[in-house]
């Protein structure tokens, strides 16, 4: 089962540039693991030391919060499309 | 108010349009807008609101314009170096259009100052270059009800969203809390391409204008993300966070507050 997943330019560092990757995974809490075994450092860079996601970070499941859906139990199916969508502050300077 | 012949000429391009008209022209000229940040999205906002004939334009920055300002800020240009930010944007904007009455506002905005300053206006847009000050102008804008436009843009990418306090989701029903120092890359280290810029400040502008003529579909509980490198502009879902710490029926934040700044460029100031 492939999902695609969308990376912010910030974490493009740890995917070799690409802002698409493959991941294998049943919800978003394999796909964190899978992107971590791919990609290492991406975990911390999403999660807090408790393992919870980032309060300034987002998952979302094709077009939905995954906050707003089952956090991390949110299951995945083939096609689907995930997105990891930071808040940025760029703008005056 | 009836619009003056020099009027009806300037701003017939959009006075011919169905949705617009004389009376949405009388509806532009009547409004009042408060621009945070003359800088990389402010610039273009501003431009095309002036242009568009928005009646008080209120700006606000507390920075003098630099050299490495001018490759996005198009406001300003190599004379205005060294000049008050919201001056050099006042002289540019009049220059464009005498209708708009140009309020600049050279300070930084804190819990202090920001409610009486918004207060003034009927939307407000947020260009500002910084977490606290946009955790500050969403909180106030939430806390005195008033309409905003978010943009904010990052190396290649941009993000657009607009709030109607107590009825779309807020920026903390997005990101509940601003990332903590250290966390995010530096200004210093970030870049961006002005043409980023470019894009997110003019949505913002053209959010601005579907407000106060009371046309369009707002991007209301929806996160607009672009991408520069492949032209993408994609849509995400906000709904409004029933445990949302700001606007939320039993809020957990009922006062303003200065979070500590964490922008190393910030701190020669």
């Amino acid at each position: 089962m492939s999902i695609k997943v969308r990376i912010p330019t910030p974490l493009q560092k740890l995917t070799e540039n690409k802002a698409e990757v493959e991941a294998e995974a049943k919800d978003i809490r394999e796909l964190i693991e899978d992107l971590e075994r791919k990609f290492p450092g991406i975990k911390e860079r999403l999660c807090d030391e408790k393992g919870a996601l980032r309060r300034f970070i987002n998952i979302y499941v094709n077009e939905e919060d995954i906050r707003f859906l089952e956090k991390d139990n949110t299951p995945l199916k083939d096609k689907d499309e995930v997105s990891i969508i930071p808040a940025i502050a760029g703008g005056a300077r | 108010m009836s619009l003056r012949e020099d009027q009806i000429e300037r701003y017939s391009r959009q006075i011919i349009l169905s949705d617009i008209g004389g009376r949405g022209q009388e509806k532009l000229l009547q409004a009042k807008v408060l621009v945070i940040g003359a800088g990389g999205l402010g610039s273009p906002c501003a431009i095309y609101l002036a242009s568009a004939g928005i009646g008080k334009l209120g700006l606000v920055d507390s920075d003098a314009v630099e050299l490495n300002n001018l490759q996005r800020q198009i406001l300003h240009s190599t004379q205005d170096v060294g000049r008050a930010k919201v001056e050099s944007a006042k002289g540019r904007l009049n220059l464009i259009n005498t209708d708009v009455e140009v309020i600049p506002y050279r300070l930084r905005l804190t819990s202090e100052n920001i409610l009486d300053i918004i207060k003034n206006y009927d939307i407000i847009v947020d260009g500002s270059d910084n977490f606290p000050t946009r955790y500050l102008v969403n909180d106030a804008c939430v806390l005195s009800k008033k309409p905003l436009s978010h943009g904010g843009i990052f190396r290649f990418d941009g993000q657009a969203l607009t709030i109607i306090p107590g009825e779309s989701a807020c920026y903390r029903c997005l990101f509940p809390e601003p990332p903590p120092p250290g966390l995010v890359p530096s200004c210093q280290e970030a870049g961006i391409l002005g043409a980023v810029a470019g894009v997110i400040g003019v949505i913002q502008a053209n959010e601005v204008l579907k407000y106060i003529l009371g046309i369009g579909k707002l991007l209301t509980g929806k996160l607009l993300v672009f991408n520069a490198l492949d032209s993408s502009f994609r849509q995400v879902k906000v709904p409004r966070d029933p445990k949302c710490p700001v606007c939320s029926e039993y809020p957990t934040i009922t006062k303003l507050i200065d979070y500590e700044e964490f922008c190393q460029l910030r701190k020669k100031e």
